[in-house]
């Protein structure tokens, strides 16, 4: 491809450069006293060495090109997505890591499967310049759509606790007095997709597709890998926050109609 | 303690509790010590107790919203399955010292029950809500207040009133003047004892017929010194999550008077 002469090779020093402006939001965290400064150092640092061991894993996966190994790696992916997804929120209950997990992988394993095998029709399936990045994309934002819907779902079971209960003891199912929280929950976690559809192309260029064209793809092919892509994203992400939503329900509201409040607990020094 | 009248203390009793207990799900200590109780059809039973003993954690237990670590709750004579326990919390209505409301009216929030499943084949009686709101000495311009407007003993009349429209068989009444004002407090007492006197107006043919008696019983926890012969029967005291009757020392004070039931 000729135009992709026209792209520079970034060197260091030019990555260097690019993590001043990272400084930027540090003076903000200082001067605002957000005490963000350490997380937004870590998260930097981490965005680096993740990134670059990425890149070596990747080289080394594309050579081998092997169906276990591809399969190893996003397995590892997934489980490090299903992690990520209880670091947010205030409250916790015992089983909510292997909740988010199981939601997380349940949904973009669906749905990545589903693009794969019908629409991108990749062969053979696990062709490591596919699945791997595919997969990543709609497992970030199913973890974020599943943490959101775990946040919300467990501030609003402990902040409507009385309602639930007055809504129990009125002769509510457990069903219609968890109802109102679920919406609220399942809403939250689906809305940042559904924006991200609204605003694409024209406040937001996505990255894959922004990479696609920098790396000198035709942009018709960029734009049609992009808004599958968008779909699978926001599939997957709605499946993972409904998973989540009923797994939080099927711990904390028994058979016999009662809320296992007490399951739900602050979560320590958070 | 006064002999209650008789009305239908021969069949099985309204409620009954058989040995429950209660230990915290997460510490294991003892909240409430194995308690036997029987409430018959006009008993209106007050218990009394210090903070802490366990009188709610024995209302909750009734209205079966928490799990027991031993003993059966029995309405009309049978146990309860997990399935039925909506329909059983229809009958047994738990009263909350904090009302909960919902967003929205006044009116909303007596319309939400008409929104489950249990009372699907009733709607709501615009009629009624109004002659209860006003029997609580509400205007007519009450029904419209939005819910977060309410004073706390406004709430707990809405509460109460959203709980009598649905024709309970037995109130439970968890200090519900604890935080109330006296005019509140008097509202509130005018409304269940004049529930308790006509029983559950226009209650559907699936009640026991031919009984004259109105088939309701209520349990009230009260701290409010004279409530407890205002609005009982019969009275129960708790200590350290122990049910038991009032110490002899604690009765003269409380003389219970027999409440007129027909």
């Amino acid at each position: 491809m000729s135009n992709t002469e026209h792209l520079n090779n970034l060197s260091w020093v030019e990555l260097a450069i690019a993590a001043l402006l990272i400084l930027v939001n540090g003076a903000i965290s200082v001067a605002l006293r957000l005490g963000l400064e350490k997380k937004l150092a870590i998260a930097a640092l981490r965005t680096v060495v993740q990134l670059l061991a990425i890149g070596y894993v990747l080289q080394w996966v594309f050579a081998l090109n092997r169906w276990y190994v591809v399969m190893a790696i996003l397995v590892v992916m997934t489980l490090l997505a299903g992690n990520a997804t209880t670091e947010r929120g205030s409250a916790r209950y015992a089983g909510m890591g292997i909740d988010g997990l199981l939601s997380v992988w349940v949904s973009s394993w669906l749905v990545t499967a589903v693009g794969l095998f019908t629409v991108l029709r990749i062969h053979p399936w696990y062709e490591p310049r596919y699945a791997i990045p595919i997969l990543g994309m709609v497992l970030g934002n199913t973890l974020s759509g599943v943490s959101v819907g775990m946040e919300r779902i467990t501030n609003e079971l402990q902040d409507k606790r009385d309602q639930i209960e007055m809504l129990l003891a009125l002769g509510a199912t457990r069903w219609e007095a968890f109802r109102g929280a679920a919406v609220t929950a399942v809403r939250a976690g689906m809305m940042p997709a559904i924006n991200a559809m609204s605003v694409v192309g024209i406040v937001s260029l996505p990255g894959m597709m922004t990479g696609q064209v920098l790396a000198g793809q035709d942009p018709q092919q960029a734009i049609r890998y992009q808004i599958v892509i968008m779909f699978l994203i926001t599939a997957a992400s709605g499946l993972g926050t409904v998973a989540i939503v009923l797994l939080a329900f099927r711990r904390l509201f028994s058979a016999e109609h009662r809320f296992l409040y007490w399951r739900l607990s602050e979560r320590p020094g958070g | 303690m006064p002999s209650l009248p008789a009305s239908s203390a021969s069949g099985a009793p309204l409620l009954s509790a058989r040995g429950i207990a209660r230990a915290d799900p997460l510490s294991g200590t003892v909240l409430l010590h194995p308690a036997t109780l029987d409430l018959h059809a006009g008993d209106h039973l007050v218990i009394t107790g210090p903070s802490g003993a366990g009188k709610s954690v024995l209302m909750r237990g009734l209205a079966l919203l928490d799990p027991l670590s031993a003993g059966s709750i029995l309405l009309r004579g049978k146990a309860v399955a997990a399935c039925d326990v909506p329909a059983f919390r229809a009958q047994v209505a738990y009263i909350r010292q904090r009302p909960a409301m919902l967003g929205g009216t006044v009116e909303d929030n007596l319309r939400v029950p008409y929104t489950l499943k249990c009372y699907a084949d009733r709607s709501y009686d615009h009629e009624r809500a109004q002659g209860l709101l006003a029997a609580a000495g509400k205007p007519a311009g009450f029904a419209a207040k939005h819910a977060r407007d309410l004073s706390g003993g406004e709430a707990q009349i809405v509460a109460l009133i959203r709980a009598l429209q649905l024709d309970p068989a037995v109130l439970l009444l968890d200090e519900p003047t604890a935080a109330l004002d006296p005019e509140s407090t008097a509202a509130i007492e005018a409304l269940v004892l004049a529930w308790a006197r006509t029983g559950p107006d226009g209650r559907t043919a699936s009640s026991a017929a031919g009984s004259p008696a109105p088939e309701v019983a209520t349990i009230w926890i009260t701290h409010n010194p004279g409530q407890d012969t205002r609005v009982g029967n019969r009275h129960l005291h708790m200590q350290a999550g122990t049910l038991g009757p009032l110490p002899a020392a604690l009765a003269q004070t409380a003389s219970a008077t027999l409440m007129a039931t027909a």
